[in-house]
């Protein structure tokens, strides 16, 4: 029985299997969170980590990595997977601060938008795995900006609008969650509300089927790629207000975590199958690991080995793909 | 149809590979001031071994159907461990060497164990192994630095005429018999040796055609009754010798250990992109670790060649990223002659 | 061994108070079940009746829950097929069991390849295969070729050569035959013959009635999980099996046609319709109403020629025209657009037809949701009516409509890919061998559901291997030969004689 029980987004009323693996991470983030008190009050006699001010600068710093899963699920849930989102981090931000004044960000989104389409185009036209194809369009992109920036970090400045998104603050709350969560609204409406995201989860499942019902499963390939480099470009722009400048290899550190969050919170890497509030999870639950390694003073050699097990831990539990017998 | 045709057009991506890279380097010696002599092959050799040895190990897993994102991660932890433990007598250098290999395997084992027993998908259990390998390395050597025996290292990275004239046989080298294979460089030779003693065998193997056929069809496979967890750990522990053979060798070139996270990263994205070029499909079931090989030599000969015409260095990047997707869009450009858009979904 | 030196009555496999259950879902209910020594036994059964889960607890693919398997009257558990092929027991499966990247000799001899110094000896790999291939007649199949490179009926005759390899004492053939073509049928059942006469026993599942008839000495039926008689071959009437088989009278096979109306307003008119080498110049017009029928031996083209249509092939050429338009069909959204109105049932459900493990609303929405959107949003309330509508039209026995279609028989999952494509409202319907492995019920009202909707005024064109199928369904039947249509046969005409007679190309088929 290859046959894999499954839930559509659709059903709301029942925990099925594609919500077990959102219960575990969230309890996960509780876990965490305990863990990191107990540490906190046993040598600083405080709870830093429970106190909204620092739990809000926390998750400030994580809505670029949640900008960037969240485009890297829409990806992900097609059965593909877009690893050009280190360098068009890099691309947007630099082009972003290039280009300065109010188009700064449009282009910055740009930039994103043309990476995806490109990226879109290989994957759907030519059909090159995307895997290589995106591998292919990250170095490019490295190339392109390694020669504009000569190979050094770029002096120009992010705009203050940039900025603004990046650290400024509406009544307390950082202006980069509120981009966050409207990215977030977004995702989650697109996926359950739209025939776009039907489709999406449909190509994932089995392309072929989908296509032969009649669904434009090369404009939706290209959409969700347009959509992951949009976000990565967003992100890259918000990066670059937040460190007032863009710099080489900046997206670098975004890649892999990404991943981790879209497949933590219960998406399938092979695609079709995923709740994008597992994602919002899986992105929360590494941003306070790191938090709380960096409280504890882990070394870098600790941190890998931990975000590693964590990651392995986690998949152990609830995801673990069916034995194959017939 | 013959049988030579079949051949052919079963081979065709790997004969393509061979082709453009001799296409490469023929002309990257043709424009060397020094071009086809002993020193640039031996120069050459060195630059590709670490490369084509993570690039074999990259191919087993993709073989399988999945991906190995830890390949340069075990390199580099197998290079942290070798800047360790590769001087001293030569007992203990044996025993260096042997700990090294073993460890290369076995993190290939603790691969090959997620992922069979553990059932997660090979690419994001091998990131996470990857970023636990990275970890150790890490802590066997936060700052870069080691001790390697020199004599082994001056050895390991040229001719043979080398090892005989610093280890004193073969009349240290001059001995008549010996010329016609002096002049060999050992990366190349222990490269060839890799190839014809371990991969070969293992194609042909049992083991080596189960990992073909999960490739092809896992379902099929076990219907087939064949050993497919056996198969799949043993495709992850060679993969794990192969990455760790390429950090060891490393470790002999550069004299010593570095647990760099992005040089291991780099390591991995190109074994992919060597893979691929090397004509072994992603979706498993069909190349070889030869074509990998191939794949390696064409990636390091265009930096080659950016090095002989002196093209601004920061051009390189550029470069090598259109290499890659023109060579995949060449690849991919079947697609157009496909006239049954079924066909495109298999 | 000759038929009087045998022990005919020996049973040679026996299961004993078997029973499965999958979740909830009892399986095979208790079974007693024999099969004898040197005999060919069909069983007969519903989908879902439990032939399936019976070979698949014979070749160790399953365990059972209780009960027990007897080889020769040894009490045997086989952990896993290896298990079960050690012992001689081989199962030639429905779904393919080849490894589409390997090569034709490397498949034959997979699980017990002829070694040198413990590796793999790819000469006597290539002889064996040869030998093998040679016995089935397929001697045109280089054992070099990758399987993927084979066409379906090709590959289907290796898996039988596989199963061959390993020298098997039980065989076990599930719907093995319903890939090939009538040629190769009649090849693979002198083999089956043979190997009978040889004192092997031979289990086959089918549901084509007329091969059982051919082949088969003994026959089982099995309904709901249970075993409910075994017979000699003869001793039941072709209505009592099938009265078995469903549990329940049924009056005919076929809904009556209705006489040909005078003039048909042709719907969709194809001339000099040509695709690479596969179509040759093919003119056909099907009238509102009208169910025109491909015949032919497989792979004559009739597969292409309903792809063609519905936009998946390239660079065809010919003109379509559909409703007095003609129409450029490039994908198969131009396919469904209004004033196209094509819709394609197509060849595999499980690969073509569904997302197995998305729910069942969500398959059967697919194909129209951009009727039931506004915008880019889509309207959940017009989206649960339809999906209750589709239910209910195609009558799919479902619990609930967001159960993964995975869960649903065979049948049923093919109902689903019909209210699919009924939602959309289509006036053209293609059917690519839309009963090919369901069970008799469904397939009764697969045929008054395209009765029904050629009363409502569609057009239909049904590709179908099975003849009987084209003989009791369709007004008209276009018999495909080399990528032409050779003949055209209208009412009365239509019989299995001229069918074939066409379908093989003879001269007198114009006679």
């Amino acid at each position: 029985m290859t046959s894999v029980p499954s839930d559509p987004p659709a059903s709301r009323f029942r925990l099925s299997e594609d919500d077990k693996p959102i219960v575990v991470a969230a309890s996960f983030i509780v876990i965490i969170l305990a863990i990191g008190t107990a540490y906190t009050l046993s040598t600083q006699g405080t709870a830093t980590l429970l106190s909204p001010q620092y739990l809000l600068q926390q998750l400030q710093v994580g809505a670029f990595l949640g900008i960037v899963a969240a485009g890297m699920m829409l990806v992900i849930l097609l059965g593909h997977i877009d690893l050009s989102v280190p360098w068009t981090i890099a691309a947007a931000a630099m082009m972003a601060t290039t280009v300065g004044g109010p188009a700064a960000i449009p282009v910055g989104l740009a930039v994103g938008l043309l990476v995806g389409l490109v990226n879109g185009m290989g994957v759907a036209y030519l059909r090159i795995p995307s895997m290589i194809f995106t591998l292919g369009v990250n170095a490019v992109m490295r190339g392109l900006m390694v020669a504009h920036t000569g190979g050094f970090a770029p002096q120009t400045a992010a705009t203050d609008l940039m900025q603004y998104l990046a650290v400024g603050k509406i009544l307390g709350i950082p202006v980069a969650l509120l981009v966050w969560a409207a990215v977030s609204i977004g995702v989650m409406v697109l996926l359950q509300r739209t025939s776009f995201g039907k489709s999406i989860y449909a190509i994932g499942n089995k392309e072929a089927a989908a296509y032969l019902a009649g669904v434009p499963t090369k404009r939706m390939i290209i959409g969700a790629f347009c959509l992951c480099g949009m976000a990565a470009g967003l992100a890259g722009t918000l990066l670059a207000g937040y460190s007032t400048k863009a710099y080489q290899g900046m997206g670098d550190a975004y890649l892999l975590p990404a991943i981790a969050a879209v497949v933590i919170g219960g998406t399938h890497i092979l695609g079709g199958r995923g709740r994008y509030i597992g994602t919002l999870i899986g992105v929360i639950l590494i941003v306070l690991l790191n938090s709380v390694l960096s409280i504890m003073q882990m070394p870098e050699a600790g941190r890998q080995v931990i975000y590693g097990s964590v990651i392995i831990g986690m998949l152990l539990v609830y995801g673990r793909g069916r034995k194959v017998t017939s | 149809m013959s049988d030579l045709r079949i051949r052919l057009s079963q081979n065709a991506p790997l004969l393509t590979a061979v082709v453009v890279f001799a296409l490469f380097y023929v002309f990257y010696n043709m424009n060397h001031p020094r071009g086809f002599s002993t020193a640039v092959l031996i120069q050459n050799s060195n630059e590709v071994f670490t490369l084509a040895m993570v690039a074999m190990a990259q191919t087993l897993p993709v073989l399988l159907g999945g991906l190995d994102l830890s390949v340069g991660a075990i390199m580099t932890l197998v290079n942290t461990i070798a800047s360790h433990l590769l001087n001293g007598g030569p007992l203990q250098i044996i025993f260096g060497f042997i700990v090294c290999l073993a460890a290369g395997a076995a993190c290939g084992f603790v691969n090959g164990c997620v992922v069979v027993y553990g059932r997660i998908q090979p690419i994001i259990a091998t990131l996470a192994t990857g970023a636990i390998f990275m970890g150790i390395a890490l802590f066997l050597r936060p700052t870069p630095g080691g001790d390697v025996d020199g004599d082994l290292s001056w050895t390991a990275t040229n001719d043979l005429y080398e090892i005989a004239a610093t280890y004193g046989f073969a009349q240290d080298g001059d001995a008549a018999w010996f010329q016609p294979i002096a002049w060999i460089p050992v990366p190349l030779l222990l490269l060839i040796l890799v190839a014809v003693c371990i991969w070969l065998p293992f194609a042909r193997s049992v083991t080596g055609r189960t990992v073909y056929a999960v490739g092809s069809g896992e379902g099929a496979a076990f219907m087939s009754g064949l050993a497919i967890d056996r198969a799949k750990i043993a495709a992850f522990t060679l993969g794990g010798l192969f990455a760790g053979i390429g950090g060891l060798y490393l470790a002999l070139q550069t004299s010593s250990g570095n647990a760099d996270i992005p040089q291991a990263g780099a390591y991995t994205l190109n074994s992919i992109a060597a893979v691929v070029i090397g004509g072994t499909s992603l979706l498993g079931g069909v190349g070889s670790a030869i074509g990998s090989i191939f794949g390696a030599l064409i990636l390091r000969t265009i930096s080659f060649n950016f090095r002989i015409f002196e093209i601004d260095p920061l051009m390189q990047p550029l470069f090598e990223g259109v290499v890659l997707l023109a060579a995949v869009s060449l690849g991919a450009l079947r697609v157009l002659r496909v006239k049954n858009s079924l066909e495109l979904f298999r | 061994m000759d038929a009087e030196t045998r022990v005919a009555s020996a049973p040679h496999v026996t299961l004993d108070g078997v029973t499965k259950r999958y979740g909830g879902v009892t399986a095979l209910d208790s079974v007693d079940f024999a099969c004898r020594l040197g005999s060919i036994h069909a069983v007969l059964g519903e989908n879902g009746a439990g032939k399936s889960t019976l070979i698949k607890i014979m070749s160790g693919v399953v365990q059972p829950d209780e009960g027990e398997i007897r080889l020769d009257g040894k009490p045997m558990t086989f952990a896993h097929p290896a298990a079960a092929n050690a012992k001689g027991i081989v199962c030639i499966f429905q779904e393919l069991s080849l490894m589409s990247d390997l090569s034709v000799a490397d498949n034959i001899s997979i699980s017990d390849p002829p070694r040198r110094f413990g590796l793999i000896d790819r000469k006597a790999q290539r002889r064996r295969a040869e030998q093998l291939l040679a016995r089935i007649g397929c001697e045109d199949v280089n054992p070099l070729s990758r399987v993927r490179d084979l066409p379906l009926s090709r590959r289907q005759m290796v898996e039988i050569a596989k199963a061959l390899a390993k020298e098997p004492t039980v065989l076990i053939l599930d719907e093995a035959t319903s890939a090939l073509t009538a040629a190769d049928v009649d090849t693979v059942f002198g083999i089956l013959r043979r190997l009978r006469d040889d004192g092997i026993s031979i289990l086959t599942i089918s549901h084509r009635m007329h091969e059982i008839e051919a082949v088969a000495d003994r026959c089982s039926v099995f309904r709901n999980g249970r075993h409910i008689e075994t017979f000699d071959q003869g001793a039941r009437t072709e209505g009592e099996i099938v009265q078995m088989m469903i549990g329940r009278e049924i009056s005919a096979h076929f809904p009556p046609k209705p006489p040909p109306p005078e003039v048909a307003t042709p719907m969709l008119q194809l001339s000099g319709y040509s695709w690479e080498n596969r179509l040759k110049s093919i003119d056909l017009s099907v009238g509102a109403g009208e169910i025109v029928g491909l015949g032919g031996l497989d792979g004559q083209g009739q597969k292409e020629l309903l792809l063609g249509l519905f936009g998946v092939l390239k660079d065809v050429s010919g003109t379509v025209t559909v409703q007095g338009k003609t129409v450029k069909i490039k994908s198969p959204q131009d396919a469904k657009k209004a004033g196209v109105d094509l819709a394609l049932i197509p060849e595999d459900r499980k690969t073509e037809g569904l997302m197995l493990p998305m729910s069942i609303a969500d398959n059967l929405t697919i194909a129209s949701l951009s009727r039931l959107s506004a915008g880019p949003f889509v309207n959940p309330a017009a989206m649960t009516a339809a999906v209750e509508d589709g239910i209910k039209r195609m009558q799919i026995k479902v619990g609930s409509e967001f159960d993964p279609v995975s869960t649903l028989s065979g049948g049923n999952q093919q109902k689903v890919v019909i209210a699919k494509w009924l939602m959309t409202d289509p006036k053209i319907v293609l059917l690519n061998d839309p009963t090919r492995g369901i069970d008799v019920g469904t397939k009764q009202e697969i045929y008054r559901l395209l009765r029904d909707l050629a009363e409502t005024g569609a057009a239909i064109i049904l590709y179908s291997t099975d003849y009987e199928e084209l003989i009791g369904c369709c007004d008209r039947v276009a018999v495909m030969y080399d990528g032409q249509i050779v003949r055209e046969l209208a009412g009365a005409e239509i019989t299995e004689r001229n069918i074939i007679a066409s379908a093989l190309n003879m001269d007198e088929a114009a006679a």
